[in-house]
């Protein structure tokens, strides 16, 4: 018999999205804030790039290999991680740490837990606190930016967050021109690739925007600059591109702001009372953590659905 | 044959029963100590001695302890002997003392040691509870030495304070590493004993060190479970 009826499971609606064009759009996204890197610390930051990079999908192919597992280095989700890894690394960091970082990004954090969509925190962030820990001076070893005009190679330089007040200027904060890890100091182009995302709406607008308005409101209920602290460390890549990770932020709507406003709290109070150098990167993996608790608590009720007696919502 | 089982009672807890590796018991001292290869071999060679008195002992009075109060004796008797433990490496080994700090103590609550007492020593007589326990004390000294190698090598760059690497991770002897380098030796265990075909076992009771003394109904009805 000539069985014309198809019946299907949902999704019903179907688009042309791909995790992989997810992926390239946040690789568009990253690119003016590298060609920002590049121009503000140098061709140094190519190389660095290009080694975070090359690694990470090296090990992604070998892991997937020795764990007997479909290759998935096209989905361009490791090329992703590299880069952001290397954004979030100081110039002249060695090369050999940075793949150590690499390996601790996609061997550990992520194919270890099942790979794509599995990890419990964001590689890149997991693999930068790693590195942070197990090498304090090396990752804190900031060049000044534009070192290469003056000639002074072997010179560092404090953040904006430790820097004196009145070092930096807003537009030197907007510009880049400062000391940081490479991705993080050029606030504009990290604002230029928030936006192209909010376009082509790859990320919510709700994560980035109450994490920000989060973190204002407190700087100033504890007296520090707002737009200052807005604009200096990681907190405009952590807000725009660590934070909004689909896999270790929560997908309903409240859950995302409890999320959100978590992450802004935890950041400006770990900048402003901890002797760490920056809060943006332990905010946010302590709230990946918490992403099943907070989904559990904000999960939607079906339509019609009764609260039976003595149940809690 | 008797011979044989003797053998057998020392070898198992070394590899097949391995009491860290296996029987997953006694972590926090294998997490807290390992930071150096001879604060492990300190560590481990203090329990063993600790293991073997108390088997011994513990065995040889198997008959006069009332079965009630078991455990409080048992307690007592393990007591006796890390205190006498404490004091050797105090008068011998200051430096020791200090590195290993207040987890020399613990040894009393370590559960390995209750563990062979209650589930070993306390049935068997005492030349196989001396060996079972010598066994499990190798077992655990071994594996606190390869988990002392590996972090000390990686996070200090140097094996018994000799310096070997010119990088040090630091993570490695920090507690994040300390779990990791566990968590791996315990997937490469598993995948041995996996391939040799040792693991067997498949009740949910196996591995509990009352499965030969319970009556393996499962475990959330016996309330008041010990480590």
């Amino acid at each position: 018999m000539d069985n014309k009826l198809y019946v299907s499971s949902s999704p019903h609606i179907q688009s042309a999205n791909s995790t992989r064009r997810i992926m390239l759009d946040v690789i568009i996204a990253l690119l003016p804030t590298t060609v920002a890197a590049c121009v503000i610390f140098g061709a140094r930051v190519l190389m660095l790039v290009g080694v975070c990079v090359a690694s990470c999908v090296l090990l992604e192919y070998i892991a997937r290999k020795l764990m007997k597992r479909d290759t998935t280095i096209g989905d361009l989700s490791a090329v992703v991680t590299g880069l952001l890894l290397a954004l979030n690394l100081p110039a002249d960091i060695n090369p050999l740490i940075a793949m150590f970082g690499c390996l601790v990004a996609i061997v550990v954090v992520k194919q270890m837990f099942g790979g794509i969509g599995m990890n419990f925190v964001n590689p890149a962030l997991a693999a930068r606190i790693v590195l942070l820990v197990s090498f304090p001076t090396a990752m804190m070893r900031y060049v000044p930016a534009f070192w290469y005009r003056t000639g002074v190679d072997a010179a560092t330089t404090a953040t904006p967050l430790k820097a004196d007040a009145g070092a930096f200027s807003y537009i030197d904060l907007l510009l880049g021109n400062c000391g940081g890890a490479v991705g993080e100091v050029c606030a504009a182009a990290l604002l230029l690739g928030g936006v192209y995302l909010l376009i082509r709406r790859v990320i919510s607008p709700i994560i980035p925007c109450v994490y920000l308005g989060t973190a204002a409101a407190v700087s100033l209920l504890i007296g520090l600059d707002p737009l200052y602290q807005l604009l200096s460390g990681g907190l405009l890549l952590g807000a725009i591109f660590m934070a909004t990770d689909y896999t270790t932020s929560p997908v309903t709507r409240w859950g995302k702001v409890i999320y959100a406003v978590g992450c802004g709290v935890l950041t400006m109070l770990l900048r402003a009372y901890s002797n760490m150098p920056e809060g943006v990167s332990y905010s946010i993996l302590l709230m990946n953590i918490l992403v099943p608790l907070i989904e559990r608590a904000t999960s939607p009720r079906p339509v019609g659905y009764v609260k039976e007696k003595g149940e809690k919502a | 044959m008797e011979k044989k089982s003797y053998l057998h009672e020392f070898s198992k807890g070394i590899v097949k029963e391995n009491p860290v590796l296996c029987l997953i018991l006694g972590t926090c001292p294998t997490l807290a100590v390992t930071t150096s290869a001879v604060n492990a071999i300190g560590m481990g060679i203090a329990a063993t001695a600790v293991l073997v008195c108390s088997n011994a002992v513990i065995s040889a009075l198997r008959r006069f302890i009332p079965d009630k109060v078991r455990i409080p004796a048992f307690i007592t008797i393990i007591a006796g002997f890390v205190t006498v433990v404490q004091m050797v490496v105090r008068a011998f080994s200051p430096a020791l003392n200090d590195a290993l700090g207040i987890y020399l103590p613990l040894i009393v609550v370590n559960c390995i040691i209750l563990g062979r007492a209650e589930m070993y020593a306390s049935k068997h007589p005492v030349l196989p509870s001396i060996l079972d326990g010598l066994g499990m004390g190798v077992g655990f000294t071994a594996a606190l030495l390869l988990m002392g190698i590996i972090r000390e090598l990686l996070g200090s760059g140097s094996v018994f304070g000799i310096e070997l690497l010119p990088v040090k991770i630091l993570i490695f002897i920090l507690p994040p590493g300390g779990f990791f380098v566990f968590g791996m030796l315990i997937l490469i265990a598993n995948r041995l004993n996996a391939r040799a075909g040792k693991r067997v076992k498949s009740s949910p009771c196996d591995g509990c060190l009352m499965s030969e003394k319970c009556s393996q109904r499962s475990c959330e009805e016996v309330s008041g479970n010990v480590d």
